[in-house]
């Protein structure tokens, strides 16, 4: 089974975000990057799928260089092969130049799953997976928290409103992943040994006309302060009053 | 609250390779995730948490700088101080096992056993599914081992072993320990088996230190093993006190971790605590304390990074892994005594960290050599005269 598993590079959640002086930029001085969480639970999935099956699983990374670290984790995890498509602008490709990048180097692998995280924690677009199998012109099943896999088909349930969804559908085919699908394992000191000698390809890629421009970037403004009005059933006159009065929310 | 980021003032993070940094963060994120929620309890019912030792082991933890002919990871010397400085973030206790395990077992049983030996017991100790322990201090001969009085004698094709070990790591976990006994060659190492008749164990009780750690007593009494469970290479007292020096470099770089976790723990507790209106971190004296601390850690930090660049190009000496021992130890135990008086009343429960590390560090200050041991080893280096020997 030839599995590709995609994986974005995103600033760390503990990431105090800072906008750099030009106000289109975040300032990337102590910023950490790591696999994007849902990416993470992907390549666990991918790996399992490979113990169970057999086959190759090849990451596929869009980023800029200093992405190569998350990507050698991946391998230490368990990755076979990896292809690094380095473009230090990144964050100027929308969804659909991302997934059309991600695409135009899948079609010259051979593949029967693509495991996707359901979306990156940084811009939480939700789209990539989506588009990705449209151009490649594949079922996909999307956020998805239990598969079943055989070597012709994916059996993948996913959360819906009031109740749960089955999707069986026919490989080749794509699964983006929700947190619960599995618990992804640590890289091991011998994976990450072995990690060093597994294919790592770099290719530059740039984007096309269409990338975007950004305008500004500007912190939520701060919360305002929280006020006590009172204890206890006194004090549901004064908040009922409030909540009229001033919020005016009722 | 936010996880633990360790603390990197001068970006050394720069200096480490890849490799290195993979390792580290791997290990951060288990010891955080898997160990951290369980110490406290396993610290106040004086336990060592077994179940980690298999999840330590596919981690590759034990014996991680041995090759990986023997079922090792083969990584360096500085992949090694940086697993011991992440494990010992959260407890020395646990740093302490894979000390035990890697410096004090696996790596002489490579160094001085046979080939039959390693195969025997080195892919089965890398895997957790051996433990072992280190058995050369006994209740009167600590610093001074040239002393000991437990012997080991041939008798036909069997060595009979007398006498008694104190302070071992492991004792009774082990399933098998390495003995130092006197013979009529001199000091040697021998292999013995947990179950071994006239071999038994005894847990030290009543410590206030390292108490997520087994300590034991080590009897033997006529006990006869296998003559060939001499190590055949060890020699003399330089056999044993090269294994402490593998371990004591372990725990140069294992007690900045404590230090680290001290500092980050008082640091946050600073900036929260609320005392005559402003954060106690605003005033003046605690912020010396903070400054102090990081200043300390920084300067402990370059030191075992040099050290491990020096062991990995296999030029460091006894001395120079003293003289790290002696200075991050002391450091880290005054960082531990402060972080815990930021914490005022707070810092006595083991809800925080601070005064767990403290207990613990004070046993680290006296073993592996005591803090005075070490000066007088330096001191020996630079003067050419030998205070104690």
């Amino acid at each position: 089974m030839n599995i590709v598993v995609c994986m974005k590079s995103v600033p760390s959640s503990e990431t105090k975000v800072k906008v750099d002086s030009d106000g289109v930029s975040i300032e990337q001085t102590d910023v950490v990057y790591e696999i994007n969480p849902y990416d993470e639970i992907a390549i666990e999935e991918a790996i399992r799928a490979k113990e169970a099956h057999g086959g190759k699983v090849t990451v596929l990374t869009l980023g800029p260089s200093t992405a190569s670290q998350n990507i050698r984790k991946a391998l230490a995890m368990g990755c076979d092969e990896a292809v690094h498509l380095i473009c230090e602008n990144v964050e100027l490709a929308d969804s659909s130049a991302v997934a059309e990048l991600l695409s135009s180097s899948i079609k010259e692998m051979e593949f029967d799953v693509i495991f996707c995280g359901k979306k990156a924690i940084d811009c939480d677009n939700h789209q990539v997976p989506n588009r990705l199998a449209q151009l490649l012109d594949i079922p996909a099943v999307t956020a998805i928290f239990n598969l079943v896999l055989t070597t012709e088909s994916g059996s993948a349930k996913r959360e819906i409103e009031g109740g749960t969804e089955l999707v069986t559908v026919n490989l080749p085919a794509l699964f983006s992943a929700e947190k619960g699908l599995n618990e992804p394992r640590y890289a091991s000191l011998p994976g990450i040994m072995a990690a060093k000698k597994k294919p790592f390809e770099e290719r530059q890629v740039s984007l096309g006309d269409e990338k975007l421009t950004i305008l500004s970037i500007e912190l939520p403004p701060p919360t305002a302060e929280g006020r006590i009005v009172g204890e206890g059933p006194e004090a549901a006159g004064e908040l009922v009053r409030i909540l009229r009065e001033e919020a005016k929310i009722i | 609250m936010s996880l633990y980021q360790g603390v990197d003032f001068y970006n050394i993070d720069e200096l480490l390779t890849e490799e290195e940094r993979l390792t580290r963060d791997s290990v951060r994120e288990f010891a955080e995730e898997k160990i951290m929620p369980l110490i406290a309890a396993h610290y106040r019912e004086g336990t060592f948490p077994t179940e980690l030792i298999k999840p330590m082991a596919e981690l590759g933890l034990l014996g991680a700088n041995l090759p990986e002919k023997y079922g090792c990871a083969g990584s360096s010397d500085t992949v090694y101080g940086l697993i011991c400085q992440e494990l010992e973030r959260i407890d020395s206790g646990i740093r302490s096992f894979v000390s035990v395990q890697g410096s004090l077992v696996m790596w002489p049983i490579y160094t001085y056993g046979s080939e039959e030996q390693k195969q025997k017991w080195l892919p089965k100790m890398a895997k957790g599914e051996v433990i072992g322990c280190f058995g050369l201090t006994e209740s009167d001969h600590g610093s001074d081992p040239a002393g000991m009085t437990t012997k080991a004698v041939l008798e036909g094709d069997e060595w009979v072993i007398s006498g008694s070990k104190m302070w071992i790591t492991n004792g009774t976990l082990a399933d098998v320990a390495l003995v130092w006994a006197v013979t009529d060659e001199g000091i040697r190492g021998f292999l013995v088996e947990k179950g071994t008749k006239g071999f038994s164990t005894n847990e030290i009780k009543g410590k206030l230190s390292l108490r997520a750690s087994d300590t034991s007593e080590l009897v033997f009494d006529s006990c006869r093993i296998p003559k060939e469970s001499v190590l055949p290479e060890s020699d003399g007292l330089k056999s044993p006190l090269s294994c402490l020096k593998q371990a004591r470099y372990g725990i140069a770089w294992g007690v900045v971790g404590a230090a680290m976790a001290c500092y980050d723990e008082a640091l946050r507790y600073a900036g929260e605590r609320i005392q005559f209106g402003k954060p106690i971190a605003s005033y003046q004296l605690v912020q010396r304390k903070l400054v102090n601390m990081l200043s300390e850690i920084t300067k402990a930090q370059l030191l075992v990074f040099r050290l491990g660049r020096l062991k990995d190009a296999g030029k460091e000496s006894v001395e120079q892994v003293s003289l790290a021992k002696r200075n991050n130890v002391k450091m880290a135990l005054e960082i531990a005594r402060n972080a815990r008086d930021i914490l005022g009343a707070a810092g006595i429960t083991d809800e925080h960290q601070a005064m767990r590390h403290m207990a613990n560090l004070e046993s680290v200050y006296t073993y592996e050599g005591t803090h005075d041991m070490h000066t007088l080893i330096i001191g020996k280096k630079i003067t050419g005269l030998g205070a104690f020997t």
